[in-house]
């Protein structure tokens, strides 16, 4: 247990660096590592599956982040904060945080899920049946794309249609450089 | 953009085919080892920016264009949809029904085998290529735009 709060102490401090700094490179470079801190956690969680997809999407992520940030032209934050921004994060953190004192109060203990307690759930049959109703030994491939594929599908289709949204946004002028390169 | 100093574009052109491997593996292993579609689809897509960032963008684009690219995202969607509606009319009639394992596959060995599972490696490959596909659109579509800004913004 000890890994899980000296990586939880590691997120805090990134998070509250990349709040606080004033070069933007700097901010970009500190969600970054909050990120990896993530990974790390779900690689010690046993969730190898997640741990590799939070760090790939991670890489890239920061690659677009620190591409957009090294070319402009103003890297640096200056001048106050505003006050009113800083009342209403204060106020919905505040809020965020009362709620889930309340809420975690109520989830099992740490390594003990409920449906360990519960013998009508239905990740008891994924569990016990997954290899011989799929046939796939990865039992979350199993899940994600057999028992609960309509997941799935809208995942795709939410990706689907955002990237859609982006090509048709930014076409018409990609359109005009793609004809005169040079300019 | 030209690209970068001739030591990283030696090392990438060497690197670039194993980031390639590794994802189709990634996906093509998916259900028999960690990973999946979605892991493996952008490991595909980093191999291609790696290429733009060390090659430049006209580099990139000449190897994987911009239609080309906006085709396969969606071939991949078609075919994600295809095996969910083929389940639809074949068999027990059911959405998503996992149907070559169900029919043919289920109570044979096949369990640790490549070839194992039905419909699941046919959705990873789908959803690898959709994923990987659509992320290096939206990165190139990016890296096109961002010229333009800059223009607008000197105006």
């Amino acid at each position: 247990m000890a890994t899980f709060y000296i990586l939880l102490l590691f997120i805090i401090i990134a998070a509250i660096i990349a709040v606080e700094t004033q070069n933007l490179l700097s901010a970009v470079i500190c969600v970054g590592a909050i990120g990896f801190g993530a990974s790390l956690m779900f690689l010690f969680l046993r969730a190898p599956d997640i741990a590799i997809t939070q760090i790939v999407v991670e890489v890239l992520g920061l690659i677009i982040l620190i591409r957009a940030c090294i070319s402009r032209e103003r890297t640096f934050i200056s001048g106050p904060r505003e006050f009113f921004g800083v009342v209403v994060s204060l106020v919905i953190v505040f809020t965020i945080f009362l709620v889930g004192i309340k809420i975690l109060e109520t989830l099992p203990d740490f390594g003990t899920p409920i449906f360990a307690e519960a013998p009508e759930a239905a990740s008891r049959t994924y569990t016990a049946e997954g290899l011989q109703k799929t046939g796939a030994a990865n039992l979350v491939a199993s899940v994600i794309l057999d028992f609960r594929a309509y997941d799935t599908l809208g995942e795709a289709t939410v990706l689907f249609t955002s990237i859609i949204g982006a090509t048709v946004i930014l076409r018409k002028k990609t359109k005009k450089l793609l004809e005169d390169p040079d300019e | 953009m030209k690209g970068m100093t001739i030591i990283v574009k030696t090392i990438s052109s060497w690197v670039k085919v194993l980031i390639f491997l590794f994802g189709i593996y990634i996906i093509l292993f998916g259900h028999l080892t960690p990973g999946g579609g979605f892991a493996g689809g952008v490991i595909l897509a980093s191999s291609y920016v790696l290429l733009m960032l060390a090659f430049g963008r006209k580099f990139a684009e000449e190897n994987l264009s911009l239609p080309v690219a906006s085709k396969l995202d969606c071939v991949g969607a078609l075919l994600f949809a295809a095996v969910a509606l083929v389940g639809l009319f074949y068999g027990a009639a059911s959405f998503f029904w996992n149907f070559i394992h169900q029919e043919y596959l289920v109570g044979t060995d096949y369990e640790f085998n490549l070839v194992s599972a039905g419909t699941i490696p046919l959705s990873n490959i789908a959803i690898g290529l959709k994923v990987g596909a659509s992320l290096f659109l939206v990165i190139l579509v990016l890296s096109i735009f961002r010229p333009d800004m800059s223009g607008n913004e000197k105006e």
